[in-house]
């Protein structure tokens, strides 16, 4: 049988420390997932109503991020941050900030993209049946909007959740650093590890982000009927 | 039941200054149905959007049963706007909403129950023969479907005036027919009064009273169908009547002309 160094895992506590890496990354997603949909939502709205500079900055905003890789946001918060600033703060938190700059930017991006797809016609609509811009926001632009949005927003949350894997080169405990640390230390007795843990990794990863996915299949699916 | 007093509209371009409307003033009577007819561009769809203040005019009066819309405060507007009832060539349907809801919901807002509003939107599909369609969405139907939901809805409402936009632009000759003998219909039967944009001769000399005549923002001519058609005074009517003729004679209805 081929030996993928699975046995590494059995070894001592190293499936629960794994497991703990995980762990991390999954806190580490939720929080900038969540800060990034509401942030994202706020912002997205006010950049497509915003005036001229608003809507400048939005879109400065986006291209520096969408350029910048995250690696490197990552380094420039987490060591950028202590040198220039003094201020410690944990690898997690840097991710957090990161990973939420970067899912803000692009949520509001979707949400703006949202909004303006929905026909001029259904504001025209909407005014003609005598509703109030608030009304016609609440019952006409919003439900539609949000529509097109969550099968795009899901897609961002499964981009986020895999993304995080990123945070190992600050340094944050997680799944890969996890993998590494284990394979380090089993790099006599089963040289095979990395392989089999990387696979390990693997599987735990489709297992978070397969639900999220398939879920967006199945919205977009929901909506090209309706 | 409408007047309108000298209404202008001025878009500002970057480059230009566009008169769509310079001028107008003119008047429609309760039950009445008044086509206003020009070339693309002569600024149809401009003058009717202003009768509901979808487009703010730069001055002029607007008054509908007795208001005057220019003067309201946006609430008061948005009471009177539920009196006129617009339909639009795009349909403009509420994509999200099945067809029975589209109809309902201008019932909702005026402050129905949901199956209330659901019972009496059931009544005006079957007016406009839609009954068997109530469940589907509107992406779901047909142009001639979309514009009878559109109307249906345009009749929930018990409007006051309906503004019909190319209403029938986008259907075949066949569909318009059945369209406008709908529009003719709703017009007896619940006295609302029609104002109706088209570019078609056809759609004026079926179901209008009277006409105005549109070209380059001013109505350059205006009466009952009847004298407008026997004597048109000014080259716009008459290039308009000369194509109605050559339409005619090309479907082989030449022995009206
Ligand atoms: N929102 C707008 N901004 C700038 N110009 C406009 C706007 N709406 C209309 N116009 C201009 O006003 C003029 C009249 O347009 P309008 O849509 O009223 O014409 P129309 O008679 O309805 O034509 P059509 O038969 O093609 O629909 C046109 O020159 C058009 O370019
Ligand atoms: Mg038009």
């Amino acid at each position: 049988m081929l030996d993928l160094g699975l046995d590494v895992l059995l070894k001592g506590k190293n499936l629960l420390r794994l497991l703990g890496g995980l762990w991390v990354a999954l806190r580490i997603s939720i929080c900038s997932v969540a800060i990034s949909l509401v942030l994202g939502t706020l912002l997205g709205v006010l950049w497509q109503r915003g005036n001229r500079l608003m809507q400048a900055g939005m879109w400065i905003y986006l291209e520096v991020i969408r350029i910048m890789p995250q690696l490197v946001l990552l380094f420039l918060v987490y060591f950028g941050t202590s040198r220039t600033f003094g201020w410690e703060i944990s690898g997690e938190a840097a991710s957090i900030i990161v990973f939420s700059l970067w899912g803000t930017a692009e949520m509001s991006d979707l949400v703006r993209g949202a909004i303006t797809s929905i026909p001029k016609g259904q504001y025209e609509a909407a005014a003609a049946l005598g509703l109030s811009e608030w009304q016609a926001s609440r019952y006409v632009i919003l439900p539609q909007a949000a529509r097109r949005l969550l099968p795009l927003a899901i897609n961002l949350v499964t981009r986020m959740v895999k993304t995080t894997s990123l945070v190992l080169m600050i340094g944050v405990v997680e799944v890969l650093k996890v993998a590494q640390q284990i394979i380090e230390a089993n790099r006599m007795s089963s040289p095979n590890a990395a392989f089999g843990l990387y696979l390990v990794i693997f599987f735990l990863y489709f297992a978070v982000c397969a639900p999220v996915s398939r879920l967006a299949k199945r919205m977009e699916a929901k909506q090209a009927v309706g | 039941m409408i007047r309108v007093e000298h209404l202008v509209k001025t878009f500002s371009l970057p480059e230009q200054e566009v008169h769509a409307v310079r001028d107008i003033s003119f008047s429609v009577a309760r039950g009445e149905i008044f086509g206003v007819i020009g070339l693309s561009g002569a600024g149809k769809s401009t003058l009717v959007r202003c009768l509901n203040l979808l487009e703010r005019p730069d001055s002029g009066e607007v008054w509908v049963d007795g208001k005057c819309l220019t003067k309201l405060k946006d609430r008061e507007l948005e009471q009177e706007r539920r009196k006129i009832s617009m339909i639009f060539q795009g349909y403009n349907l509420l994509m999200q909403r099945s067809v029975l809801d589209n109809v309902s919901f201008p019932l909702e807002i005026a402050g129905l129950r949901k199956k209330q509003a659901r019972e009496q939107a059931l009544d005006f599909h079957r007016t406009v023969g839609l009954e068997e369609k109530a469940k589907a969405y509107p992406a779901q139907l047909s142009g001639g479907q979309r514009q009878r939901v559109a109307i249906a809805r345009a009749i929930a409402a018990r409007p006051k005036v309906i503004l019909c936009d190319e209403a029938t632009s986008a259907l075949d000759p066949e569909t318009t027919g059945t369209i406008l003998k709908l529009l003719s219909r709703i017009n007896r039967e619940y006295g609302i009064t029609i104002v109706l944009i088209t570019h078609e001769m056809r759609v004026i000399e079926e179901i209008c009273g009277s006409v105005a005549v549109l070209e380059k923002g001013q109505i350059v001519e205006m009466g009952a169908v009847a004298e407008v058609f026997a004597a048109p005074k000014t080259a716009a009517a008459k290039r308009l009547i000369v194509q109605r003729q050559r339409e005619k004679e090309l479907s082989g209805l030449a022995e009206v002309a």
